[in-house]
């Protein structure tokens, strides 16, 4: 009996043994920590790779690597003719994530889609204010609110929305984070123990990743979801060591002490595109940066001075001392991954004789200018003040004196949207969905001025194109509409467009099925490491 | 003794005033406001702005915010982050550990170190071997914190891998904090090696954050132990035939430890109030780097309670500095 029992106990810890050698763990050196882990209350990017990309998923998701959408939580859907509503058919049997601190009795159904979006848009939802400071601010900045007429369960596995008017973008919309969709079980249970800010702090989705613990600033361990519904991933154990610092995350990962890092500085690349150890992905960032003429302002509201001085400038200088090479000279205000890119659109030539003549003839002479400069490093322009010093010598050749002004981050953002700004300032986006209208509309439409439209610049051609190609669900007709939109803006030059700046995410070389997304987030379904 | 405890404390609630009428000026002076730094580059619609403002209670004239966060301070309520939403002094209560255990592993070494060498250079002075030890103090006191701790990295961690690079302990060990001293922590967890993982985590830190209170302390030490050497009754002493170790280790140094606590107390106070570059090089979860961050978002509730219970614990390391005199120099008994 003695031996029976020793025998088992043998068995039983050989088989511990085994699992936990065989418990595949992949460490993400992150550049930040996450302000909480509601992705619909925060709008950083650092917040969504460590939430929604790990814990939710979406009605629709973005396919890997690409902005085309592709079925999520619904398998399928069906818009009305008049593109108002669209009905939503819910994948069957999606299991929620069964966790330590909450144990859900049924699957995913309408209800839980309907509560995602509800608790954003309803002001009189008990979760439209479940903290104080709670804004669902990427819901409201996409124009939910007023978008959506209502979302409705038709019965357990389909969902309704309808919408006030036809949006185009909208299917993309629904892949963002924002729009991650939250169980309403463990909702409805945090409200009646009066721990709402639980959801907040320890989520639960249907994503990949199942969410165990977060040690503030420092580790958030996740495992595999074991229910999740496209399967089990490989990585049984996804681990965040959050790292600030860009050359430390360097060192960590040459150490091997992590196997993927975000963000690094541009002179570590080459040191890591050469360690045999480690590979570097990279692609054009779904960015751009500019530098934003005010239009109300004199001589600047003359489209042949803005032209002008866009000549005087030297961009493919500014690329290489500012970006080290890693970034491609800006000739449009979308980047050439996104579709209805114009590339049939000449560039403004750098050429300062020209440009002065140019200026000559506009009447405008000894012009005196600010231009603004950003005092933090943005993915998109990563040496603001640099680039500025730049500009400022390129246009003193052609006889306008720049003076260069900062502010601090925040006063900056909220200066240099004024109508009344004095002066040029550089600025940037980052594309949050794929569709040319979150640039095209949101930074230059009319009614951005004096908002998200830094040029203050309402061009009645171009505002009436992107506003036609909102409406329509047509590709083809959309594009054309945002090329005709991209020819204008080149005419008009309301912006000096500078860069697309290009991202890069070392990797050890052992890792496989790592795609970098568009957008900029991070994911890691699907990813994979060798042992 | 206790009327000197009594005055102290008394001390306390004026300056608890003081500290709390300047954190909540000073990060309100400074432009831009949370709501809109939560957006960043996208900008928030100002009706939308205003109605969070409101629900934040920042809409309110300034002196009615500040009593009504002082009337929540007195009830133990330091309020939440804006940008976390979670407790402040939950916050506090989970990263001040780190830097507490950081900040005594560095003064400890300062100590242990500095003192030592201080005494030796003070007695030695004019060899190469004052010379050496001031002026490795010099360079310690000037090196820039982010390229000394990136040097120990590259050459500790990557070079020879006797240390880890970042964090406080291995990623594979996983235990809940009990007291959130990682030493005490990765002990009481029992697992194997956590410990030795935990220890050789603080190493590049330690000296890191202690490099500068270690050349502080050791040019204190030496110039404090030369002024008690000259003095007459050490030249008695001498002159009595003493041994020169009891004359140095009982008669001198016992009086030229008085500035140098003072220097330690300053320099533990200034550690308390978190390491932010040493804490960013080697992702050190403490409250330094918190502070900072907050700050940049103007997390307006924690700049307020952090400042206020890194003021309270700088105000009871000074009150222990005052008492060590006692135990120092019976003169000063209170």
């Amino acid at each position: 009996m003695k031996k029976m029992s020793v025998l088992l106990a043998a068995t039983v810890l050989a088989s511990a043994m085994a699992s936990a050698a065989w418990s595949k763990t992949l460490v993400y050196c992150s550049e930040g920590s996450p302000e909480g882990f509601d992705p619909g209350i925060y709008t950083a990017g650092t917040t969504f790779d460590a939430s929604s990309r790990t814990v939710y998923s979406r009605l629709v998701e973005f396919q890997h690597g690409k902005t085309e959408i592709e079925p999520g939580l619904a398998e399928s859907w069906t818009v009305s003719d008049d593109g108002t509503v669209y009905t939503f058919k819910l994948r069957p049997g999606v299991k929620f994530q069964a966790t330590e601190f909450f144990t859900p009795s049924r699957d995913l159904n309408a209800d839980d889609v309907v509560f995602s979006f509800e608790r954003q848009l309803k002001a009189d939802s008990p979760w439209a204010k479940y903290v104080a400071g709670v804004s669902y601010e990427y819901a409201a900045g996409m124009g939910f609110p007023d978008l959506i007429k209502s979302v409705e369960k038709v019965d357990d596995l389909t969902v309704k929305f309808t919408l006030n008017h036809p949006e185009a973008p909208f299917l993309a919309d629904l892949a963002m984070d924002f729009a991650s969709v939250l169980s309403k079980e463990y909702a409805d249970k945090l409200q009646a123990d009066g721990k709402m800010e639980q959801m907040n702090q320890m989520p639960l989705g249907t994503g990949p990743y199942t969410f165990v613990a977060y040690q503030p600033d420092a580790v958030i361990r996740y495992k595999a979801n074991e229910t999740y519904f496209k399967g089990k991933e490989k990585i049984d154990d996804l681990v965040f060591a959050i790292t600030p610092d860009a050359s430390v995350r360097a060192q960590k990962l040459k150490a091997g002490e992590c196997h993927i890092m975000p963000y690094p500085n541009a002179a570590d690349i080459k040191d890591l595109q050469t360690d045999s150890n480690l590979k570097v992905l990279e692609q054009p960032g779904l960015n751009v940066s500019y530098l934003a003429y005010n239009t109300l302002q004199a001589p600047f509201d003359k489209a042949e001075v803005r032209k002008a001085l866009n000549m005087a400038i030297n961009k493919q200088a500014i690329v290489e001392a500012v970006f080290q090479g890693a970034g491609q000279v800006a000739k449009n205000p979308i980047p050439p991954t996104m579709w209805s890119y114009n590339d049939a659109i000449k560039d403004d030539a750098y050429n300062p004789t020209e440009a002065k003549a140019m200026l000559e003839k506009a009447g405008v002479k000894d012009l005196s200018m600010k231009i603004w400069a950003m005092p933090v490093s943005r993915p998109y322009m990563l040496n603001a003040r640099r680039a500025a010093e730049l500009m400022q010598a390129d246009l003193a050749k052609v006889g306008v004196k720049v003076d260069i002004v900062t502010h601090e981050w925040a006063e900056y953002l909220k200066l240099s949207k004024d109508k009344a700004r004095d002066g040029a300032a550089i600025l940037g986006w980052t594309g949050d969905n794929g569709d040319p209208d979150n640039f095209l509309d949101t930074l230059l439409g009319c009614e951005a001025v004096g908002g998200n439209n830094r040029a203050q610049w309402c061009n009645k051609e171009f505002d009436d194109l992107v506003k036609k190609a909102k409406k329509t669900a047509d590709v083809a007709e959309r594009t054309k509409l945002y090329e005709q939109a991209q020819v204008v803006f080149k005419k008009e030059a309301p912006w000096a467009t500078i860069d697309h700046s290009t991202e890069f995410v070392p990797m050890s070389a052992k890792v496989s099925g790592f795609v970098q997304d568009p957008v900029g987030v991070h994911r890691f379904d699907g990813v994979d490491i060798a042992e | 003794m206790l009327r000197f405890l009594i005055g102290r404390l008394a001390i306390l609630i004026p300056t608890f005033i003081g500290v709390s009428l300047i954190a909540f000026s000073f990060i309100r002076l400074l432009p831009g406001d949370p709501v809109m730094l939560m957006s960043g580059e996208r900008v928030m619609a100002p009706e939308r702005h205003a109605e969070v403002m409101h629900d934040l209670g920042l809409d309110r004239p300034v002196y009615v915010q500040y009593l009504d966060y002082l009337s929540n301070v007195v009830q133990g309520d330091l309020g939440a982050s804006i940008v976390t939403k979670r407790p402040v002094l939950q916050e506090f209560g989970t990263l001040f550990p780190a830097t507490l255990e950081l900040s005594l592993c560095a003064i400890l070494f300062a100590i242990v170190l500095g003192i030592p060498a201080g005494i030796f250079a003070a007695v030695k002075r004019g060899t190469w071997f004052d010379q050496s030890v001031m002026g490795v103090a010099l360079v310690g006191y000037s090196m820039p914190i982010f390229w000394w701790g990136l040097l120990l990295i590259v050459l500790f961690s990557n070079t020879l891998h006797w240390t880890p690079v970042s964090g406080r302990i291995g990623l594979m060990y996983f235990f809940k904090p009990v007291t959130g001293f990682m030493l005490i922590d990765s002990l009481l967890s029992g697992q194997p090696g956590a410990f030795k993982s935990a220890a050789s985590s603080l190493i590049l830190p330690t000296i890191v954050l202690g490099t500068i209170p270690l050349a502080v302390i050791a040019r204190q030490t030496r110039s404090a132990m030369l002024e008690v050497l000259g003095e007459d009754y050490v030249r008695t002493a001498r002159s009595k035939g003493l041994a020169p170790l009891r004359v140095v280790g009982l008669h001198a140094l016992r009086n030229a430890m008085i500035p140098v606590v003072t220097s330690i107390g300053l320099q533990v106070g200034v550690l308390l109030g978190g390491a932010i570059l040493t804490e960013t090089i080697f992702s050190w979860p403490g409250i330094g780097k918190w502070m900072v961050d907050a700050v940049f978002k103007r997390d307006y509730t924690v700049v307020q309670g952090g400042l206020l219970l890194i003021a309270g614990i700088i105000m009871v390391v000074n009150l222990i500095v005052d008492l060590m005199y006692g135990l120092i120099n019976p003169r000063i008994r209170h």
